[in-house]
Parts: structure tokens; sequence; C-alpha cells
């Protein structure tokens, strides 16, 4: 049952919206009885489940994963010291912030999942619609409302989104899962590898500015993977509601409903062809537009978040400890706002402990002139107007919570999803993956190099990337091979992945048995460091690289395939046992998978 | 049940009451942090027994040596408390109703809560008088490995792992269910309400008539804070098996484990 949380020691902000419907927690808690005494079918059963935010878990049908939703990513101190006491109680003493704003409780009995709800229903937060064939988590550009290059905050528009459609009967049973994202600019959201990417612009129109959206439809990353195509030069804000509901409703009439493999609507448009689609779209929505029965708008929250910076803390002058340098550089970004930054904290595979949990939201009500933090777009979290001056003290905050790691906002800090720590399709642990090379990383303070920092690394643990390896400068995702009997983890290496204007998707270059990938990468920044050009970056040599625009000794992927193939030759068993098993596990490599849940 | 008053029948007691008993001395407190803990500070007229204290000869003969000596005769009422969520306290207060010394209670928040309550503390220790009791062993409420390895086959048994959960999904006893300590708490208690844990159990589908053994990782004090969250809500016939895990692999019983997943990896420890 709810149990009240004990009220904070400083006043903390509370959300404008609250998400949540506490009657939906009772309503599970019976299904699944039902469920257990078999007077519910399993696919009934899973169906109900996915729409309300609980995910299947690795080999077992015990526990769940609750995804709870955080729109737009904004995230409240209160609501953090909520997830972190229910991880403690109901899960495994940490959470996780994945790659689409959302925070994820892990192994979780699927008996104790209406007390989570429970608790998420005290604080205002919902796991529901967050799984399923249904619109997910919308997301917005962690830096929405800061960012130097954006033309307005989309935030408001992204929250009015998620409020509209949460719960809405438009979007309760579509073909197939269906994603917005907000963004600030073309550079900090994925806008265009998502079923709808929007950012926000503003036209002049009669002497007048009219606000309006760059609305991008029919990409994502999955099995197969597409870039989205631009509906116009410009959406007017009072059309961003009717080509939202005209979208969907072309996607539930004609997505393929058969085909689970290919269900998204990036298949859709991709069979249709983009200029039918498009046309689809543009009436359709004339049509929305003209037969509303009553007056369907967005309501969009314009009143300013109240900035206030804590009253503090930074009158020590005291030494400022070791490494704050390179924190200060690799994981902070100086916002619009003069005087104030947004600060990255450095996670490692977008977890963290119930303490540190604690420690973020004291860390917000501490230092936050705006009273919340933000999930981002890389398993993060974020901290806004963070005033300047009070940064050293800040860091040695995060130090004494285990999270002042530097190269948040480098290639120091890769993506990697679940993997198979818990998902039931993963042949590889790509989550620990991610750790182990991050780790090295740091070691080899690769954070600090600048010419590193806009290059990625993202990993997914099967061929449907979770973890974004499409859109990386180097991109993994895992499977196995083997030599004779004996099997090894073994990735699909891409390079050349971007998600900004120039969006496009990484090409394949080899595979690398899971025990060489640091060896692989460190020699693709050894061959880079020795051909690169005066004020190059890595990622726009391998960009020149898989385009055929490189003039030195690697002028293609096939060449990079060429000098790399030396090191991923496998090792007898007998060499070297290790090879042949996964990181996390001293067992013989295998695969095993269970059934997916994205399509159910 | 033997000598079940009202009052035996709550395992906890609330913060009034127990200052309201302070005052007209009719409780005995047990203070079951380290010595060096409680020589700065205690509730006052609590008497020190650390855990370790007890563990290092938990005998029932030299049990009732120690409650003698702590002044604690058969009908003087016991209240225990420590620092650590009360999984301490409960094992204290577990093994001095093993020796049949029924009237004991949790205190319902721990020493620090005391603290941050704004409540009264002291440096001073007691005089005790020591006291004379007696020994009726009350084996209802204690499991063996050997007791428990035929009662788990039973389908009106009920087997709970109160370890963390990847400890659990590591290893644990076969057909045991997992309740985390955690989970046995709430804001600023050391126990849930009585509302709310009724419907966890609910939940799981455990029914309160089913005989219910608990268990952890060593000495029995995780399971025996869930010992007494399931008496709080008056389920009659609760165990625990004191040993616990420990001596569960020790004598190489066999062990279940969650095959085919990483999932320590997940963990940000």
């Amino acid at each position: 049952m709810a149990q009240q949380l004990r009220p904070s020691k400083s006043a903390s902000k509370k959300p404008k919206v609250d998400w949540s419907r506490r009657e939906e927690a009772d309503n599970f808690a019976h299904t699944v009885k039902l469920y257990r005494q078999g007077k519910i079918d399993h696919d009934n059963f899973r169906r109900f489940r996915l729409q309300h935010g609980a995910y299947g878990t690795r080999m077992t049908d015990d526990y769940a994963m609750v995804r709870i939703k955080i729109p737009a990513g904004q995230i409240y101190p209160y609501q953090l010291e909520k997830i972190a006491q229910l991880s403690e109680m109901y899960s495994i003493g940490s959470a996780h912030v994945s790659t689409r704003e959302n925070i994820q409780l892990h192994w979780v009995v699927l008996e104790d999942v209406s007390e989570i709800m429970h608790g998420l229903a005290d604080v205002g937060l919902t796991s529901r619609e967050a799984c399923g064939n249904t619109v997910r988590n919308v997301m917005c550009s962690p830096l929405s409302g800061v960012c130097i290059d954006e033309e307005f905050d989309a935030t408001p528009y992204a929250i009015a989104t998620a409020k509209f459609l949460l719960r809405n009967p438009l979007n309760q049973a579509l073909p197939r899962k269906f994603k917005f994202n907000f963004s600030c600019c073309e550079n900090h959201g994925m806008t265009r590898i998502t079923d709808v990417g929007l950012i926000p612009q503003i036209r002049e129109l009669d002497g007048k500015n009219q606000r309006g959206f760059k609305i991008f439809l029919g990409g994502g990353l999955g099995n197969k993977s597409f870039v989205g195509h631009q509906l116009e030069d410009f959406t007017p804000e009072e059309d961003l509601l009717y080509t939202s509901i005209a979208v969907l409703q072309i996607f539930d009439r004609m997505g393929n409903r058969k085909n689970m493999a290919r269900n998204r609507m990036r298949y859709l448009v991709d069979e249709m062809g983009w200029d039918k689609f498009q046309n689809l779209v543009l009436k359709q929505r004339t049509i929305v537009r003209a037969t509303q029965s009553v007056i369907v708008r967005l309501n969009i929250n314009q009143k300013p978040n109240e900035i206030k910076r804590p009253i503090s803390v930074s009158n020590e002058n005291g030494s400022v400890s070791d490494g704050y340098a390179r924190w200060l550089k690799s994981t902070t970004y100086k916002q619009k706002q003069d005087g104030y930054r947004a600060v990255f904290v450095t996670l490692e595979s977008g977890d963290l402990t119930a303490n540190q949990l604690r420690a973020i939201a004291e860390i917000t009500k501490d230092f936050s002139a705006e009273g919340f933090a933000r999930n981002g777009f890389s398993q993060d979290i974020i901290l806004r107007y963070v005033h300047e001056s009070d940064l050293p003290k800040f860091y040695s905050r995060l130090l004494e919570a285990g999270l002042a790691n530097s190269g948040s906002l480098t290639m120091a800090s890769p993506v990697g999803c679940s993997g198979t720590s818990s998902c039931n399709l993963a042949l590889t642990n790509s989550h620990r993956l991610a750790k182990e090379i991050q780790r090295k990383f740091l070691e080899l303070k690769l954070d600090e190099d600048d010419d590193l920092r806009d290059a990625t690394i993202k990993i997914s643990g099967c061929p449907n990337s979770c973890g974004q390896h499409e859109i990386a400068t180097i991109g993994f995702f895992g499977g196995g091979a083997r030599v004779g009997k004996d099997m090894y983890p073994n990735y699909s290496m891409s390079l050349g992945g971007r998600f900004d204007d120039k969006a496009m998707l990484g090409v394949t270059c080899l595979r690398v048995p899971v025990k060489c990938t640091i060896p692989v990468i460190l020699k693709i920044i050894e061959l880079f460091k020795k051909n690169k050009q005066p004020h190059d970056t890595l990622s726009r040599w391998v960009d020149r690289i898989v385009h055929g625009n490189e003039s030195s000794e690697i002028k293609s992927v096939g060449d990079m395939k060429k000098i790399l193939s030396p090191l991923v030759i496998p090792p007898s068993k007998d060499d070297d046992p290790d090879f042949y098993s996964d990181y996390g596990s001293d067992t013989n490599y295998h695969t095993i998978t269970g059934k997916g849940e994205c399509a159910a | 049940m033997r000598g079940l008053s009202n009052e035996m029948a709550s395992t906890t007691m609330d913060v009034d009451t127990v200052r309201a008993k302070i005052n007209e001395d009719s409780v005995r407190l047990i203070d079951v942090r380290r010595e060096e803990d409680y020589n700065q500070g205690h509730i006052p007229n609590a008497v020190n027994l650390p855990l370790a204290s007890l563990l290092s000869d938990d005998s029932p003969e030299r049990v009732v040596k120690l409650a003698e000596d702590m002044g604690i005769a058969d009908d003087t009422k016991v209240v225990v408390y420590d620092d650590t969520f009360g999984a301490l306290a409960s094992r204290v207060a577990w093994t001095l109703q093993y020796i049949g010394h029924n009237n004991v209670a949790l205190l319902e928040v721990t020493y620090s809560q005391w603290r941050e309550l704004g409540l009264k503390t002291s440096t001073e220790k007691p005089n005790i008088k020591p006291a004379k009791h007696s020994l009726n062993l009350n084996p209802n409420i204690l499991a063996t490995a050997e007791y428990l390895e035929n009662a788990k086959e039973s389908d009106s048994v009920v087997l709970i792992d109160n370890r963390e959960r990847l400890n659990f999904l590591e290893q644990h006893i076969p057909g045991s269910i997992n309740i985390p300590y955690r989970t046995l708490a709430t804001d600023g208690k050391i126990l849930r309400t009585k509302e709310s844990m009724r419907n966890l159990l609910q939940n799981r589908g455990i029914p309160e008539d089913a005989e219910i053994i608990t268990y952890c990782g060593s000495v029995g004090t995780l399971s025996g804070l869930a010992y007494y969250a399931l008496k709080s809500i008056g389920i009659p016939n609760v165990k625990l098996y004191v040993n616990s895990f420990k001596e569960w692999k020790k004598l190489e019983k066999p062990i279940d484990k969650q095959e085919n997943a990483a999932y320590w990896d997940l963990s940000a420890e």
C-alpha cells in the first residue's frame, strides 16, 4: 500500500503535472491474481502488463522490469527519493536511466509491481504506456530552455503532448510502439531516428514572430533502421496537435498488424514511399482539423519555471578538489543564461544506486536554481541552472556520492542497453561492455582528448538497436560466433553513424569478439592520430572514410577492415579460455534467448 | 499460545508508550548497539547488550544468565532497540522469546530516529538489580536446517528469504521466495503498517494461516525483523531459521540460482 514520503528537509518543488492514477495500481494487483489463477490467458495478461509499463525479464515469468515514464525527462527531488526507496524495497537497490528518459527498476517480483505503482502515485509518476503498443515516453532535449542554439523552449509542448496522449483511446492499441522526440536544436535531440521528431523554429510572418516546428516522420532504429523525412518547411504550433493526431490515425489504420517484425511506422513509410505518405498526412491533418466536434487543443503551460538560486553554499574558498578541471571540461555545458551551467552527471550505462539517487535529489535541491533534474538521451541525468561559482562545491558533493567521474559529454561515456543483465532477447552483455570501455577510457584519460570529444560509442546486445549502435561513431551489436564447437560473444561493428542534421546509419565494418573490442577501439584511435589532419576530430575523420572522401592510407571502410582484421583472430580455447566467456560471466559462452516483448 | 496477553501481542512499542514506561520505571530497555556507541549516549535507563556479545554464546543457559544480569524477571516488560533498521534488535528479542520470555517488543524506531525526533538521551548507566528468570524453551519459533528441509516440501509452508534481491537471485534455498528486508520498513518506522504488510502478503499469495519460515544470510537478523513483521499482523505460526543460509551452504544442502542472466551488472554498487 501507499507509503507516505517523509517531508524533504528543504522545500522541494512540485511538478506541474500529476501523471498518476492510483486505481491502476489496485487494478494491476487484481489482474496479476487473476492471471496466477489461470483466469486470464498469458497473451492477454502480457498485453495488459505492458500497457502498464511492466516488461518481461530474461528467462523467467516471476520478475518484471518496471519502466517509469519521465515525460520530457523532468524529474523532481522528491520523485528521485521515492524511486530510491522503491528500488531498495522491490528491486535490486539500483535504478537505471534509459536512453528514452525513463527510469527502470529491474528484477521486480511481478506480484510487487502494484506496490511500486502505488509508490509512484505518491509522487505523481506513472509507468502507464511505458511499454506495449502505445505512445511511449515523450522525450525532450535535456537542454531545452538553456541551449544556446535553440529558437524557443520546446519543453511545454512536449509535456502538453504527453498529457494529451497519456491514456488517450487514440493510442491504446497501435500496430506497434510509437515515439515522439522533441529537441532544442539540430544537435541535442534525436529527431531523425524516431517516429515523430520535432525541432522548434520561429518564422516571421507579416512582421510577427510565429512559433512552429520542423517535423520529421518515419525514422527509427531497429532490426532495420531508417532516417526520418521532414514533413514540410514549417509546421505552425497550432498544427502540432493536428499533425500528431493525423500521423497516429494513419499509422493505426494502415500499419502492419500481421508481421511483428515490420510493424513500426518507418516500414509503412518505406513501403508506401515518402511522397505518398507525406500526402496522406497532410490530407488527414486537414480532415482532423475540420472534424473535431469540440475544440481539441494542447494545453500548453507557458508559465515560466521559477529560477531561484538556492541559498548556499559556496562561501568557502578552500582548495579545489583534484580532477575538478577535467570534470568541468568534460561534463558541463555553458547555458545561454549568463553564469549558469548544465551538468551532465556521468553514470555507468545509466545505473545508479539508491543512495546516489538520494544524493542527486539533495544536490538538485541545494544547487539547481530551477529545482528539478532532467534525464537525457544517453542514459544520463542532467542538473541545470547550476551557478558557475557553485561548481567546485557541487563537484565535491558529487565526489562524496561517487558520481564525479569525468567524460559524460565525451566519447568516454558509451551507451549500453541492458543486454543479458535482464533482457530476453539479448545475446551478449552489452551493459557490462559499455562499463568496461568507459573504465578503460577514463584510465587512459581519453575523456580529456578534444579530438575524441564529439565521437560516440553505443552498444546493443542484439540486432534490435536499443543501445542505438547505428547512430554511433563506433557502434556494436552483439551476437555469437564459434570456433569448432566453442562459442564466443562476437559484436558487429559499424562506423560513422550520426544523429544530427546529417543523420546517417553506421556502415558495417567487421565482426569483433567481445574481448577484442577495447583493443580494436584503441587501434582505431591510434590510426586516427596517425592520419588525422590538423584540427581534425575522430568523428569527422570516420565520416570521410565512410563517404570515401579520406585521402590518407585508410580511404574506405574496407581499408579499415583490412588493418583491423589481425586483431580479431580467435585464439584457441587452450591458449585463452577467457576469450570464450562474456563479461560478467565465468562460464563458457552460449547464446540463449527468450521471447521478445517489444512487439507484444 | 502460552501467556498471550494483549500487551504481549503487540510486537512493537510506540515512542510515547516507551517514554511513559521509562518515567514509571516499568520497562527494561535493551540497547543492542556496540558498547562504544552505547557509551556515547542511549535512551535513558537502557542497558547495553551488544548483539555480538549475545551471539558469542547464545545457548539458552547463558541467555537466561544475561537476562538475569539485566534485571529481567519472568514478567518484566522488555523493549529492544538498535540503529540497524530493527534487525539486530529483532534477533535479541527473538532470543529472549526463545528462552520463554514472551513479554518483549521492539521499539518502533531506531536510535537515530529517536534522536531525530528530539527525544531524550543519556550517558548514564542504570543501576541494575539482578533478577531471577526461568527457562521455558519455546521451540515453536525456531527452525533448524533439518526441520526446514522436511517442512519446505509441504504445501502449507512458506519459506521467505530476506536478503537483498541480487543475493537471492545468485543463490537461495530451493522453493524460497524473496522479500528483501528493506520491504519490511516504512518511512520513519522499522516496520510497515499492518495494513500494508497484509497487502504485501496478499499480493504475494501468502495465506496468513500458513507456517512461515524466514531466513537470511548468516545469523538471523534480517529474517528476525521479518519474523516480527509477520508477527505484527498476528500470523500464528512463524519460525526463524536462525542459522540461515550460511549454515545451509556449509551443510552442502541444495541451492537454486537464477540462471542465464548477468543481473549483477545492473548494479551500480
